[in-house]
């Protein structure tokens, strides 16, 4: 199977791991990821926020590259991409005022016949593979969170249920290990935001932080690059209060190369700041239910 | 009345019209949007508010107020609106409109930012989190308060080091110039 692969700026920097364990992954399950040439940034929140044609436009002509190379399907594994290429396709085709003063800033021609993917729905669909060759990681809890983008808007995302959806519970489930049951898994994280205002990027993932601890969680599981960077890197701040998380925040993409067995060192997990060590001891050492009965 | 000529709606509303293609009058203030939004507790003036006062032509309250910049565009109040008012769209739309009206009309340190991030994509085609956190610093003066450019961030790998423009990086200047062009044409009608 070819996939059209749209990387992000995020994931030659920030979310190297996510890149990084996404081809591991996907080799690992014979899917050939097939990178738009000379791709440019999406424009993230700061080019739909200060003006919207730009949004499009920057977005519209990474799908007309795709299109130009013979793609029908690109994947974007980071959420904020996914909906930003995903939300030019749907204005490209039902805002025809729009596209007409985009379509001359392509440089080549461009039909609108690419569809966008997250790499969640891309997992999804792989799952009965992922099951029939996981080393199930049993024992292991996770809380699944979506944040915003997987499935917000509806129209755009057009991706599972916006208010309960269950596809990456579905993934988890393939890899052998527990999806607890929370609140906020489709609360926002603060996003773009990261920089410009921490407290209220500190505020919100406390909350989702908390949440997902109270729920009997070891790690959280994310498939959005901003959404890692701000429960991750910015979760000894959520702690200032004395409370400890200590929650590693996994890529979905990680949590099924572990199933799979592929290399560890091609996942990247010695990069993330709350180190993952204690949940991968403990899912080296046997699980309790399968050590031999004392006998005597 | 009518001497055939062709007078667009000058009010914020139409403004609106114009540059989201939604109509912010269908909203009946039910308070969901409120209720679900994650930034609200920050907001002086609540998305609802912001709704009731777009539909009263409130234009100077609401375009210097900063809570349309607050918006994180996260979409819950979209996904939930029972009318499907989408005012994430319109909030958008609302700081277009106030950055045509004034260019520094976003928060210093949100307004540094976007533009950072802005200035990333137009030099190099993408954007490289070093030149957009060093940018954004100098512009603020928040030199020392984050732990992205630090050994830790470093020795992670979390910073690309050196920016490698993509080599459509002239398609991509020349979109900016047309979108603000637009910008300004709209600005100016």
């Amino acid at each position: 199977m070819k996939v059209g692969y749209f990387p992000g700026c995020s994931l030659h920097a920030t979310a190297k791991e996510l890149d990084l364990s996404l081809k591991a992954v996907a080799a690992s399950l014979g899917v050939e990821l097939e990178e738009i040439r000379d791709w440019s940034c999406c424009g993230a929140s700061s080019a739909h926020a200060t003006n919207h044609l730009l949004s499009i436009a920057l977005s519209a002509r990474n799908l007309a590259l795709a299109e130009a190379q013979g793609l029908t399907q690109v994947m974007a594994p980071c959420a904020a991409c996914f909906s930003r290429l995903a939300t030019a396709r749907h204005e490209m085709a039902h805002d025809e005022g729009q596209a007409q003063l985009v379509r001359p800033m392509l440089a080549r021609p461009f039909k609108n016949a690419v569809e966008v993917q997250n790499v969640v729905a891309l997992l999804q669909g792989l799952a009965g593979e992922i099951k029939a060759r996981a080393t199930p990681l049993a024992g292991l809890k996770v809380a699944c969170y979506y944040g915003c983008l997987l499935v917000r808007p509806p129209e755009i995302a057009q991706f599972d249920d916006p208010e309960d959806p269950t596809s990456m519970e579905q993934v988890v489930a393939a890899t052998g290990a527990t999806a607890v049951r929370w609140s906020r898994r489709l609360d926002c994280c603060g996003a773009g935001f990261s920089i410009s205002r921490v407290g209220s990027v500190v505020r919100l993932g406390r909350a989702i932080l908390e949440d997902a601890k109270a729920a009997g969680a070891q790690a959280v599981v994310v498939a959005c690059p901003m959404c890692h960077s701000n429960l991750d890197l910015r979760q000894a701040a959520m702690e200032a209060r004395g409370a400890s998380l200590g929650l590693p925040i996994l890529f979905l993409t990680q949590l099924v190369g572990l199933a799979l067995k592929v290399p560890r060192e091609s996942l990247g997990l010695e990069r993330h700041f709350v180190s993952a060590a204690g949940v991968l001891e403990a899912l080296a050492a046997p699980a309790p239910e399968q050590r031999p009965a004392p006998r005597g | 009345m009518s001497d055939g000529s062709f007078h667009p709606d000058s009010s914020l509303a139409g403004e609106l019209l114009r540059a989201t293609g939604l109509n912010v009058a269908v909203c009946y203030q039910c308070g969901k949007c409120s209720a679900g939004c994650p930034m609200a507790a920050e907001m002086p003036l609540k998305p609802h508010q912001m709704l009731r006062l777009a539909q009263l032509d409130e234009r100077e309250e609401l375009l210097s107020d900063p809570s349309p910049w607050l918006c994180l565009t996260c979409e819950t109040c979209s996904a939930r609106c029972p009318n499907e008012v989408d005012p994430a769209r319109l909030v958008d739309g609302l700081r277009e409109i106030a950055l045509k009206r004034d260019p520094a009309a976003a928060p210093r340190r949100l307004r540094a930012f976007h533009e950072a991030f802005l200035r990333q994509i137009r030099r190099h085609g993408r954007v490289f989190e070093i030149g957009l956190v060093a940018h954004y610093k100098v512009r603020t003066g928040a030199l020392l308060d984050d732990v992205l450019i630090t050994p830790a961030a470093l020795r992670r790998g979390k910073l690309a080091l050196l920016p490698k423009d993509i080599e459509g990086r002239e398609e991509v200047r020349r979109i900016f110039e047309a979108c603000e062009r637009a910008a300004r044409k709209e600005a100016r009608s």
